[in-house]
């Protein structure tokens, strides 16, 4: 009786998860779909801009900092042993604009600017201001969502190039000007070694498909979110949890297609 | 339909999954009166205001708004048709990223082409007309229960609509607030030539403002006529609910095992 219980729940999980798949697909297409306001009405993207890309700017500059500094002095240490401390600059700058750049910066933007999302768009559903919306003859998700996909989605590039620009310098601080490896190869090297196509195009490539993801599960948790304190609650931290995830994974893939054979 | 009616209602059935919740409801509501239905909570009332809202689809019977059979209507249709329609919510749900100013001017904005001269004007008479014109820069957050009320009352009434839907409009708010949002609401319904339905159980405020009432218990009709006749009604529910009885055909205790059984008392 237990077996079937249990055969019963993890069937009832699956068809939820392919049913919660299929309306999540239905609700990108609506907002694709909607998205001409937001556009037309471009002061519209420009606020949800300013919330989501610059107000997440600080978090993003200073994480970036100390991650630059972080891979300045790890990067040191390693490729000392090799007498290759000239190629700092390089590892730094590769190991930025190729993965960690568009990989923490959309995990912060995640955490940021997804979170605030879903439990922005949770609240206004519990507080009925949707259905007022929707009684007043305006698409929500013409009005609410499609906007705020635009911003998530022309911010997420832009913050994680800001995060990359910043980490180099913070590299830079730790490799030229604390531990004293040559400026003057650091930076040629890192020239020389770093391909505008193949690195730096795929990672705004990277961003710009993690900014798509994150504020998609985010409006969609928003949006989907029981209108009460518990499920906008479960909705936020369900937004950090599967974008954090999602991200991940979609970096794998992506680096995959893009690196491999290279 | 007859000529003056703008909402006809006729045998009316709704459920939700399989827990049947309005059950052969019918009404007429003529243009250009104050009408309320009263109910105890869970009664269907709310359910009934979405269907007349063209929230909701019924399973049987119609809505006809204006002549439209409101769940035949697509999206667009139900758009041009929710543009003659004002809703005031429970709590207002006016929006929280916007001024009063800007939740009042939202619909003009969203659907009319006015220059941003003549929006501030009629801005300022709609706010002028709920007696809060004074507060077009605070946020909601600023305002209260009551206040709110109000701006919302103001927004709702912003495009001037056949129809306007009030949820639970007395609910939370202080006396005196009370009886100003009640005046407004037939003030409002006289100036504008509109048509309103009040969703309340409130019983006393609802009576001295309303042409029309409604009572629902349990997905259907039960009484129903002008306040005067309310008041002197005979029926058993009419007469608890106008005068707040504790037991009668509503029983104070809700359904359960019987008490000494519940206490493990032996008989």
């Amino acid at each position: 009786m237990s077996a079937t219980n249990t055969i019963r729940m993890i069937g009832h999980r699956a068809i939820n998860a392919v049913w919660r798949i299929g309306v999540a697909s239905r609700f990108f297409i609506y907002t694709l779909l909607y998205s001409g306001s937001s556009f037309r009405r471009f002061r519209l993207t420009i606020k949800e801009l300013f919330s989501t890309g610059v107000m997440s700017l600080i978090i993003i500059i200073v994480a970036g900092l100390f991650v630059g500094m972080v891979l300045g002095l790890q990067g040191y240490e390693t490729l000392k042993r090799y007498g290759s401390e000239s190629a700092l600059g390089t590892m730094v700058a590769l190991s930025l604009v190729r993965e960690l750049g568009p990989v923490v910066a959309a995990l912060l933007f995640a955490s940021r600017a997804g979170s605030a999302m879903t439990a922005e768009i949770g609240l206004m559903k519990a507080t009925e201001q949707i259905s007022a919306m929707e009684m007043m003859a305006v698409n929500p998700i013409a009005r609410i969502v499609a906007p705020r996909f635009w911003a998530g989605v022309i911010s997420m590039p832009l913050l994680a190039a800001m995060f990359s620009a910043v980490g180099v310098f913070g590299g830079y601080l730790v490799g030229v000007v604390q531990i004293g490896v040559d400026e003057g190869s650091f930076w040629s090297q890192m020239q020389s070694a770093v391909d505008f196509r193949d690195d730096i195009l795929n990672g705004v490539i990277k961003s710009f498909a993690f900014g798509i993801v994150v504020t998609l599960i985010a409006l969609f948790e928003g949006f989907d979110a029981p209108p009460t304190a518990e499920g906008v609650s479960g909705a936020t931290t369900r937004t950090v949890v599967t974008s954090s995830l999602a991200i991940l994974m979609l970096d794998f893939v992506l680096t995959a297609i893009m690196f491999r054979g290279n | 339909m007859t000529a003056s009616a703008l909402v006809e209602i006729r045998d009316l059935n709704f459920a939700y999954d399989k827990r049947p919740v309005l059950k052969g409801i019918n009404m007429t509501i003529p243009k250009g009166s104050l009408i309320a239905i009263m109910g105890l909570s869970g009664c269907g009332k709310t359910t009934l205001l979405r269907h007349i809202g063209g929230s909701l689809k019924p399973t049987g019977g119609y809505v006809k708004l204006d002549g439209q059979v409101m769940h035949e209507l697509g999206r667009d249709g139900l758009y041009v048709m929710r543009r003659k329609m004002g809703m005031l919510f429970q709590f207002g749900a006016l929006f929280t990223d916007m001024s009063v100013y800007d939740n009042v001017a939202f619909q003009m904005r969203e659907h009319t082409e006015l220059p941003d001269e003549i929006i501030h004007d009629l801005v300022l008479m709609k706010l002028h007309a709920v007696g809060l014109r004074g507060t077009q820069d605070l946020m909601p957050s600023e305002l209260s229960g009551g206040m709110s009320r109000r701006v919302a009352l103001a927004r709702a009434v912003a495009l001037d609509p056949m129809l306007i839907m009030y949820d639970e409009p007395f609910a939370g708010i202080d006396p005196i607030s009370l009886g100003l949002v009640g005046d407004l609401i037939r003030r409002l319904n006289d100036s504008l030539g509109a048509t309103s339905i009040v969703v309340t159980h409130d019983v006393q405020e609802s009576l001295k403002i309303v042409d029309y009432v409604y009572f629902m218990a349990e997905g259907v009709v039960v009484a129903e006529g002008t306040p005067d006749q309310i008041r002197a009604s005979d029926k058993e529910y009419v007469h608890q609910f106008v005068h707040g009885e504790m037991d009668g055909p509503v029983p104070f205790h809700y359904p359960g095992m019987d008490y000494r059984a519940d206490l493990n008392l032996r008989a």
